[in-house]
Formats: structure tokens, sequence, C-alpha cells
């Protein structure tokens, strides 16, 4: 079978299954639509937050990214997993115990305010549209890479698979399709990094090959010699301050995302809340530690392979002619001698892409087809099991906060399934259009995810459940003071993508860049709320016993809207 | 001990493991890997540096271990002061 054939099938048989397991679970009741039921265990719960949690950009560009960045790449490695130490330690177990639906229900009960139920709920779907427009645009990408269909004909395709089993499973069907999702995309991810780190190493093991080998060292000295960056020295293309905020802010972000906390809303639990997130982290390290792996060993090869290499003799290799003819490689000989060669600035004549770095690790390291059809599956199982997260997480701030607990709280069950079920159908076809018809910002836009994740809702949660005398005043006067600010921050310094400026209209606030300056937005968020809540009145005594309460793991979360 | 005490001590317990646990997470990403991260990349750790190991492995490895840390000793905490979740069965629907 050809390549092609063979990533059809593995691609429709993958797809059958989420499709299946999505029909197997389908829910009649909005606990099992919202929160699964709460009755997913702590492992199963680990993996469906590893998948939700990795997206189309983890498995594709991350490594390349990575490899781009050198040491200061450690802001998304350390950034995306240090954020799973704060939600166990102090977001996870005491949202498990509240135990209700949403981040907006914590909030708005917490605060005792439809005001900050409907500031969070704003600020949950701002947070999920911007991350899911990249996700259906994932599954374009990969649809037409491999498959050579139109992107918008993938994202189509990719929508209605991910319509059949969240509207009709809810959370129920999301959760058991990541977990398969998950063993997709690791399996895919996994085997041709062993493959690889075997071939340049002689160790199978990615991580081990990457510290014990001297292959690292190795494409340090070529960086060094070529007049590229040293790889192993830090803060070579970052300073170190912005590494220390970028790797905060993501931390924090990750923290406040909201379709990453609902997920431990669906264990048993409160032990089984701390347990799942130690499982998750299990789960995302196994990719997180082999990524800087791939990144250093691909690079390492594609350098060794194309410097000095004549640009002829380079184009007969098979993958450089693939990877050309896509554009994700491009080899120039600039100054006309025939012969390759990298260099800083104006001469160099190999520009590689990010999203190469993983896409064509299989073919460099000459493995099966059956291998590059994984990688495929993989992708796709990476970008379809994060959306799902996303909508449900947007539809449910839509259809349990602002409709049911704001506007109408008299809707009866069967209502409320209803409108759930209805707005993640439309969530879905706004994702998709947005997949199709990508704002040109895109990109820029996942700064503001974090963001604000770490500027509003981060700092909000945490200071319901350890801060008894914070309230409704404080909270909300914080949450619109870290959101104003990072909003406006960011949309200064991404000025020249958003509104099409010249220039940006600042660079940079102290020093600290764009992704980094929701850390600045959550301190302020802090401040404000901790002075305005010591001056306005304490929270009334059902909310401060509703404190203690979550506070112990014992007794049953009261449940108040039943 | 009352019911009050009860929690306030269990609450005391809880705030200093996660206050431990929060300083070697802060010790093992942000020290060694960015505010000693110049000095640190000069020390060899096989074929690596340490700050690099640290900043893109190590970290990593301990961030886990940490959750699971906190996982068994709250287990071990519950237990003492009895104010485990007994019952898995929360019944009825919201």
């Amino acid at each position: 079978m050809s390549t092609e054939a063979l990533t059809l099938t593995l691609v429709i048989i993958t797809f059958l299954i989420y499709i299946f397991i999505g029909w197997w679970s389908k829910v009649r009741d909005t606990k099992n639509f919202y929160v699964a039921g709460n009755d997913i265990p702590a492992v199963a719960n680990g993996a469906a937050i590893a998948a939700d949690w990795m997206s189309a950009a983890s498995f594709i560009s991350m490594a390349g990214l990575i490899a781009f960045l050198g040491y200061d790449g450690t802001i998304y490695l350390m950034g995306w997993t240090g954020g799973y130490v704060l939600l166990a330690l102090l977001l996870a177990p005491y949202l498990r115990k509240f135990g209700r639906y949403t981040v907006p229900d914590f909030i708005g009960d917490r605060f005792y305010s439809n005001g900050a139920r409907a500031v969070a709920s704003i600020a949950t779907i701002f947070i999920s549209l911007t991350y899911v427009a990249g996700q259906m645009r994932g599954v374009g990408i990969v649809f037409s890479r491999y498959l050579e269909v139109p992107i918008s004909t993938g994202v189509v395709i990719g929508m209605a698979i991910v319509a059949f089993f969240a509207v009709l499973g809810g959370m129920k069907g999301i959760t058991w399709t990541q977990v398969v999702q998950y063993f997709v995309l690791i399996i895919a991810y996994l085997i041709p990094a062993i493959a690889i780190s075997f071939q340049l190493t002689g160790n199978p093991i990615p991580q081990l090959g990457l510290t014990f080998s001297d292959i690292a060292q190795k494409l340090t000295n070529i960086q060094v010699e070529l007049g590229l960056f040293e790889y192993l020295a830090p803060f070579q293309n970052l300073s170190g301050l912005n590494v220390f905020a970028v790797t905060l802010a993501l931390m924090v972000g990750t923290a406040g995302l909201p379709h990453v906390i609902i997920r431990f809303y669906t264990v048993r639990n409160v032990r089984a809340a701390r347990w799942s997130a130690g499982w998750a982290l299990v789960f995302i390290a196994l990719l997180y530690t082999t990524a800087p792996a791939i990144g250093v060993f691909a690079k390492y090869n594609l350098i060794s392979t194309l410097n000095e290499t004549p640009i002829e003799e380079a184009r007969n290799i098979e993958w450089v002619e693939k990877w050309e003819s896509t554009g994700l490689l491009k080899l120039e000989d600039k100054n006309s001698d025939g012969i390759l060669s990298f260099s800083p600035g104006e001469m160099n004549e190999v520009t590689i892409d990010k999203d190469i770095i993983v896409l064509s690790t299989p073919e460099v390291a000459q493995l099966a087809p059956f291998i590059i059809a994984l990688v495929a599956a993989g992708g796709l199982a990476a970008a379809l099991s994060t959306a799902a997260g996303l909508l449900l997480a947007m539809s449910s701030a839509v259809s349990h906060d602002l409709y049911y607990r704001i506007f109408k709280p008299d809707a009866s069950e069967k209502q409320r399934l209803l409108v759930g079920r209805i707005m993640i159908f439309l969530a879905v076809l706004v994702a998709g259009y947005f997949g199709i018809k990508p704002p040109g910002f895109v990109g820029e836009v996942v700064a503001f995810a974090f963001g604000l994740a770490a500027a509003s809702l981060f700092p909000a949660i945490l200071l319901g459940i350890f801060d008894k005398r914070m309230n409704r005043e404080g909270a909300i006067w914080g949450i619109l003071t870290g959101l104003i600010f990072t909003m406006a921050m960011i949309l200064m310094m991404r000025s020249t993508q958003i509104f099409g400026t010249d220039a940006p209209v600042i660079n940079d606030f102290l020093g600290i860049n764009a992704q980094g300056i929701g850390v600045v937005g959550m301190v302020l968020n802090f401040i404000v709320a901790y002075i305005v809540s010591r001056r306005t009145e304490a929270p009334p005594e059902e909310i401060q016993q509703l404190v203690e309460d979550i506070r112990i793991p014992e007794g049953v979360a009261q449940e108040s809207n039943s | 001990m009352n019911q009050t005490e009860k929690q306030k001590a269990y609450w005391k317990k809880n705030i200093g493991l996660i206050r431990n646990l929060l300083i070697v997470w802060a010790l093992v990403s942000y020290v060694p890997a960015i505010f000693f991260a110049k000095p640190l990349a000069n020390v060899d750790f096989f074929g690596v540096n340490l700050a690099f190991w640290f900043a893109q492995q190590g970290s990593i490895l301990v961030f886990m271990a940490l959750i699971f840390i906190y996982a068994v000793r709250m287990d071990k905490l519950d237990e003492e002061f009895n104010v485990q979740e007994k019952s898995t069965d929360k019944g009825g629907s919201a």
C-alpha cells in the first residue's frame, strides 16, 4: 500500500473508534453532559487531561520551536509542565470538593455575584475561543499535508467528528475519546523519537540519548562554527528576565485554563483529583521530555546532512525533495557555488520551518510508511482532543453559566440538556469558521489565552480558596484590573498583527514581552483584590462556611442548584 | 478536639506541606535553570551542562514527583484527621 492509502486507512480506523465511543457514551442528563457523572477513574482522567492539554501545537510544533530557541526553549518545557504542580496543590482538590460544573460556577458562587459569574464566563469563552481556532486549523493542515485534500475540507471533516461525539456524549464522550486519543498521539510521537535516538546516539531512550551522549555538545559546536547561537548556553535568544516572566506566565496560565480545570470535576472525589493531576503530568512529561531530545537530534541531522552538501546532491535525497515541495524547507544557492551552507543572516541558504522537525523525523530516520501514517493520525488525535475539551468549556460557560445560572434559573433538566447540546454544536461551527478563515493574528492570540487566564481566573480562584476574607468587591475589581491591563498591553505590543500598525505601539513593559505580561497582570490582580477586599465588608457567614467546607475532603458538596 | 479546631489543625498542616513543596518547585526550576543558569552552564553534566539538564529534563521529573508526594502525604493526613471522603456515591443529580 502507498503511504497515502495507509494514512487514509489509519485515519479512518481511528475516526471510527472515536465515533463508536461517542455513540457508546451518549448521555441523558446534565451531570453526565458537563462532568461525566463524576465517575472517571483517576488514571483515565490523567490521560484525558494530557490529551486535552497537548494540542496540535505541542505535537507538531513544539520540538521545532525548542530546536530554534535552544536552551531558552525551556520557557515552554517548564512553563507548560510546572503549572500542573500549581493545579494539583492549589486548585484541583478544592474545586472538586466544591463539585459543580464550570469555572464561572465557582467564581459566581464563591463571590456571591452574578456580575462575577458573567465576567468569568466571558473570560472563559474568550480564552477558549482564541485557543480552539488554532486546533481546527491544525486538523485542516494535517489533512492537506498527508492526504492532499484542501484545508477547508479537512476542517469540515474534523468538525463533523467532534460534533458527533461532543453533542451526543458531552463530557463523558469527550473524556473517553480523549483517553484513546492520548494513546494514539503518544505512540505516534515516541516511535520516530526512539528510532532517531537509536540511530544517532545508540541509546533507544531519547531522554537518555540526549543526556548521556555527546550529541548536544556536537550540535552546539557545529552551531558555533557556523556562527549560529550556542545551543546549550542560556539566554541566547531571550533575556533572562523574559525567560523568567514567560515561564511563570505559562505556568500560572496553564493552571488557570478553564478546559483543563473542568476536567478535575469529572473524577469521583477529592483524593482522585489529586492523583489524577499526578497521572496527567506523567502522561504529559512523556512527550515533554522527549520533545527537547527530538529537537536536538533532528536539528543535528538536518545541519549535518545539508551543510556543505552540493545542492543537486541534496535534492536527490527523497525527503529533501518532498519537504522542499511543501515550502517548509527552502534551499537557495545564494552565492552560486553549488554548495549549501548554513549561516546567520542574509546569506543563509537553508531555511527550515519549525514544523518540519517533527513531521519529517520518520522519513529522515527512514522508518516504514506505516509510521508516517501513524504520525498523521497522532497529529489529528492531538488537535481533535484539545478542540473537544475547549468546545465543552466554551459552550458550558454559555449554556450553564449564562443561560441557566443567570437568565433562566427555573429551566428544566431537559431544557438545560438541549441548550447544552445546541451550544456545543454552535461552538463547533464557530471554531470551524475560524479554522477555515483564520483571523490573521491567530498565532499571536495564543499569548492572550495564557495571559488572560494568568491575570484573571487563576488569582480569583486561588483567593477564593485560600483567603476566607476575600469578598465580592475585591474579586471583581481584581479580575477587571488583571483583564484590562493584560489585554491592553498585548494589544499594544502586537498592534502590527492585530491592527496593522507599522510598528508596535510599545515594544515591551519594563522589558517583559507579550507572552510574559500575564505575570504583571496577575500581580496587579492580587494587589487590587487585597486592598479593595480589606476596605469593604467581609463576605456573608454562609460564604465563609462554604470556604471552610471546600477545604476538607469529607462530606458531600452542597448542590444548591438542585 | 472539637470540629472547628480539628479543621484548623488539618488546614494548617496542609498549608505547611504546600509551602514546602512549592519551595522545592521553585528550587528546581527557577533557581538552577534561570537565576543561576550562567554559572551552572559551565558545570558539566554527562553530555550536557547542569543548567540545561534542569531546564529541559530535570525540572519536569521533579514536578511529577512533587505531585505524587503531595497526593500520598494528603492521603495520610486525611486518614489521620479522619476527613477523607467515605462514599463515592454522591446521590442524585444536580
